[in-house]
C-alpha cells in the first residue's frame, strides 16, 4: 500500500549519506579517459532524473499565453508567474480557489496525522512493551491489514460511510459527502501504518532505562510519559509526516466520497487538469499546479531526511 | 477489562491480601490493554466492521439502487458475484440494473477476464522490479568507483524521483508520453531532425495505440504501447531506491575481501561474481520483495497514466475494483472483486516472505 512505499523510499536517505561519507576518504586516482567515460553515464543519468522535472518547471513558466507547447524546450524563453497566478485565483473550472483546496487538504492531511500518531504510539507502546495474551494474534492481524492497498475497502467504505447523518446544531451533513468521511477512509488504512511503523521503531530503543525507572518505582504510565514518548519523538514526526505524506496526495476516496466541489482536494483539481475532464487546461497551469502540490512534501520529505532515518529504517525494512 | 469486580467478595474478606496481590499482579496486563484500546476501537470501527461488512457484501447484488438512505437492502445472490468474475473466458462483468422511472443502466465491463487481468498484473510486476533492481545495482557500483568526481552531486539528485508524491509524477508523465504535444514526442523529433527524420514519424500514440509493439515478447498477451510507457515511468521512479539499498549494501563489505581477490588474480567480473554479488543478496532480496508487493498494487502510476486502456489493456487488479465502484457502481461486484484482491495478495505476501526467509539464512 502506499504507506509502506513511503517507509520504504524514506530509508533511502541515510544509506546514500552513509554512502558519501564511507568512502570518500580512501578515494583514489582514476584514469582521467576512464573518469570521462563514467562522468558520461553519470550525466546521462542525471539529465533523464531531471528531464521530467525541468520539463514541468519550464512549462510552468513559459511566458506565452498557449494552451499547448508547441516546441521541446527544457529551458523556457523567458519567465512569467501567470501560471501560478491563475492556480492560485481558480486552477480548475469549480469556483474554489487553490488556498481553499490546499486547506481541504491540509485539514484532512493533519488530521489523520495527528491522529494516526496519537492512537498509534499508545498501541505500539503496549505491542512493544508488554507480553500477554493475544498480543501476537492481534500485531499479526495489523499487519494483514497492511498488507492490502487502500482501494481495496472503498466499496464498504462509501456504503457505510453513506448511511451516517450527522446533525449537529446548525451542521448537517452526509458523513461520506465530507472530509470528515474522507479522513475516517484514509485513517482506516494509516492507523495499521502507524502502529506497525512505531512498534518497529520502539522494539529497537533499549530497555535498560525502564529496567531503572521500574526499580524505582516507576508506573507503566510514567515509563510512557517520561521515558517512551521523549524517545520516540523523532519516530513520531516521520511517522506522522508519512500519514500526511499519504493523506497528502489522496484520491481515491476523496474522488469516490466528495461531490460538494467546496469540499474538494488538492488531488482531486490536479486530475482534473490533466485527466479525462481537463478541457482545454493550459498545461502552465497544470504544470504550475503540479509544482505547488509537490513542492510542500517533497521540501520537507528532503529537510526530515535525517530523523526519517533515525526513526524509520530499524523498523520498515527488516 | 472488567477486572476490577473480578475478586469475589467472599474471598476478599477472607484473604484480603491475594486479592490486592492478584490486582497488584495483573496491573502489567490491565496497562497493556488500556494502551490498546484508543487503536482498538478505531479500527474495529473503521478498518475491521468495514471488511467483515465487505464479505457480507459480496454475496449481495448491492449496488447504486441501494445506496439512498430510505432504499430496499440489497438481495442476497449467493455466489454470484464470485462466478461473474472467476470463469476463465473472456465476459461482460456486471449486469444491467433496472432503475424504475429511469429505465435500464448499463453497469457493465466488456472484454473482461479475470485470469487476463492477473495475468497482466503478474507480468507488470515481474518485468518491472528486475529491471529496477539491476539498474539500481549498476548505479550504485558507478557512484561507488573510487576518484569518481561529484558523487555527492549525483546522489543528492539521484534521490528526487523517490520524494516527489507518486500522484504529480503520474500526471506529469501522462502530460510527458501525449501524443501530439507530449515532451517525449517533441524530445525524439527534434533529436530525429538531426538526422533528417520527419517529425511525423515520432507522433507516437503512446497512450492510444492498440498494436503491440513486442508481441513476440509474449504472445500470448498484448503489451500495448502504453504498457512500457507506464513502464518507463515506473522505472525512473523505481531505480533510485534500489541504488541506495545497494549502495548501503556496498559499503559494508570489507575492502580486504578485494585486495585479496586482486592478489589471488581475480579480474572485475570475477570480483563481482563472487564477492560483490552474494554480498548484495542479502540486502536486495528484501527490497525487490518489497517492490514486487508495491508494484503489483501500484493504482496511481496505472490509473493516472493510462486508466487501463487502451480497451482495457492494461487494467491491474486494483484498478479494476477501482472502477467497479467508481465507474460501474456495483458495490457487490466489487466487494466480491477486493476479496478476491486480498487472497491472491496472501498468496503472493507469503511467497515473497517464503523467498525472504529462505535468503535470511544464507550466511555472509
Amino acid at each position: 500500500m502506499s504507506e509502506a512505499t513511503s517507509s520504504i523510499r524514506s530509508v533511502a536517505p541515510q544509506a546514500s549519506q552513509k554512502a558519501s561519507k564511507g568512502w570518500s576518504e580512501q578515494d583514489k586516482r582514476l584514469p582521467l579517459g576512464k573518469q570521462l567515460i563514467l562522468q558520461l553515464v553519470c550525466l546521462f543519468i542525471t539529465f533523464t532524473v531531471l528531464f521530467p522535472i525541468m520539463w514541468i518547471v519550464s512549462l510552468s513558466l513559459d511566458p506565452r499565453d498557449i494552451a499547448r507547447p508547441t516546441e521541446f524546450r527544457l529551458i523556457p524563453p523567458g519567465a512569467s508567474l501567470d501560471a501560478y497566478r491563475r492556480v492560485l485565483t481558480q486552477p480548475t473550472a469549480n469556483p474554489v480557489t487553490f488556498v481553499e483546496l490546499a486547506l481541504n487538504q491540509f485539514k484532512l492531511a493533519g488530521g489523520v496525522a495527528l491522529l494516526a500518531i496519537l492512537v498509534g504510539i499508545l498501541a505500539s507502546y503496549s505491542f512493544s512493551r508488554f507480553e500477554y495474551r493475544g498480543r501476537r494474534a492481534l500485531m499479526f492481524t495489523v499487519v494483514t491489514v497492511l498488507m492490502l492497498p487502500a482501494i481495496a475497502t472503498v466499496a464498504p467504505l462509501f456504503v457505510l460511510l453513506n448511511r451516517v447523518n450527522i446533525e449537529f446544531g446548525a451542521l448537517s451533513f452526509n458523513l461520506r459527502n465530507s472530509l470528515w468521511g474522507v479522513g475516517i477512509a484514509i485513517m482506516a488504512s494509516t492507523l495499521p501504518f502507524a502502529i506497525w511503523n512505531l512498534k518497529g521503531y520502539l522494539d529497537t530503543v533499549p530497555r535498560e532505562l525502564e529496567e531503572a525507572a521500574r526499580i524505582d518505582g516507576a508506573s507503566p504510565n510514567q515509563m510512557f510519559l517520561r521515558i517512551i514518548l521523549p524517545l520516540a519523538a523523532p519516530a513520531l514526526a516521520v511517522t506522522g509526516f508519512l500519514a500526511f505524506n499519504t493523506a497528502w496526495t489522496e484520491f481515491v476516496m476523496s474522488w469516490q466520497f466528495l461531490t460538494n466541489p467546496k469540499d474538494f482536494t488538492l488531488a482531486m483539481s490536479l486530475w482534473n487538469m490533466v485527466g479525462p475532464f481537463s478541457g482545454d487546461t493550459p498545461w502552465s497551469v497544470f504544470a504550475a499546479m503540479a509544482l505547488m502540490v509537490a513542492l510542500p512534501v517533497t521540501i520537507v520529505y528532503l529537510l526530515l531526511q535525517k530523523w526519517i532515518v533515525g526513526g524509520l529504517t530499524i523498523g520498515s525494512v527488516k | 477489562m472488567a477486572t476490577v469486580s473480578e475478586p469475589l467478595p467472599s474471598q476478599s474478606g477472607k484473604k484480603p491480601s491475594s486479592a490486592k496481590e492478584w490486582w497488584r499482579r495483573t496491573s502489567s496486563n490491565r496497562a497493556a490493554y488500556m494502551y490498546l484500546i484508543p487503536a482498538a476501537i478505531v479500527m474495529g470501527l473503521i478498518t475491521f466492521y468495514p471488511m467483515l461488512y465487505q464479505v457480507w457484501m459480496s454475496f449481495t447484488d448491492y449496488n447504486v439502487k441501494n445506496i439512498r438512505q430510505d432504499s430496499p437492502p440489497p438481495n442476497p445472490v449467493g455466489f454470484q458475484n464470485y462466478l461473474d468474475i472467476l470463469p476463465d473466458k473472456i465476459t461482460v462483468l456486471g449486469r444491467e440494473i433496472d432503475i424504475p422511472g429511469t429505465g435500464k443502466l448499463a453497469a457493465k465491463i466488456p472484454n473482461f477476464s479475470f485470469t487476463r487481468v492477473l495475468a497482466f498484473n503478474l507480468v507488470w510486476t515481474f518485468l518491472n522490479v528486475p529491471i529496477h533492481v539491476a539498474l539500481g545495482i549498476m548505479i550504485a557500483l558507478l557512484l561507488n568507483t573510487p576518484g569518481l568526481w561529484g558523487k555527492k552531486i549525483y546522489r543528492a539528485i539521484y534521490v528526487l524521483p523517490m520524494v516527489i508524491p507518486w500522484l504529480v509524477i503520474a500526471t506529469i508523465w501522462r502530460n510527458m508520453f501525449d501524443q501530439d504535444y507530449g515532451s517525449i514526442n517533441l524530445f525524439l523529433s527534434t533529436i530525429g531532425g538531426l538526422f533528417g527524420i520527419p517529425a511525423e514519424v515520432f507522433r507516437i500514440r503512446w497512450m492510444e495505440s492498440i498494436t503491440p509493439p513486442f508481441q513476440w515478447l509474449f504472445p500470448g498477451m498484448p503489451l500495448p504501447l502504453s504498457f512500457f510507457a507506464m513502464m518507463i515511468t515506473n522505472m525512473w521512479v523505481g531505480w533510485p531506491f534500489m541504488c541506495i539499498v545497494a549502495t548501503g549494501a556496498l559499503q559494508s563489505i570489507p575492502k580486504d575481501l578485494y585486495e585479496a581477490a586482486s592478489i589471488d588474480g581475480a579480474n572485475g567480473w570475477q570480483q563481482f561474481r563472487s564477492i560483490t554479488g552474494p554480498l548484495l543478496r542479502p540486502a536486495m532480496i528484501p527490497a525487490a520483495m518489497v517492490g514486487i508487493i508495491i508494484t503489483f498494487n501500484l493504482f496511481n502510476c496505472i490509473f493516472f497514466m493510462s486508466g487501463g486502456g487502451p480497451l482495457r489493456q492494461t487494467q491491474i487488479l486494483v484498478t479494476t475494483a477501482y472502477d467497479l465502484v467508481n465507474a460501474q457502481r456495483l458495490y457487490g461486484s466489487a466487494a466480491a472483486f477486493c476479496v478476491i484482491i486480498f487472497l491472491v495478495l496472501l498468496g503472493l505476501t507469503l511467497f515473497t516472505n517464503r523467498i525472504t526467509r529462505a535468503t535470511e539464512r544464507y550466511d555472509v
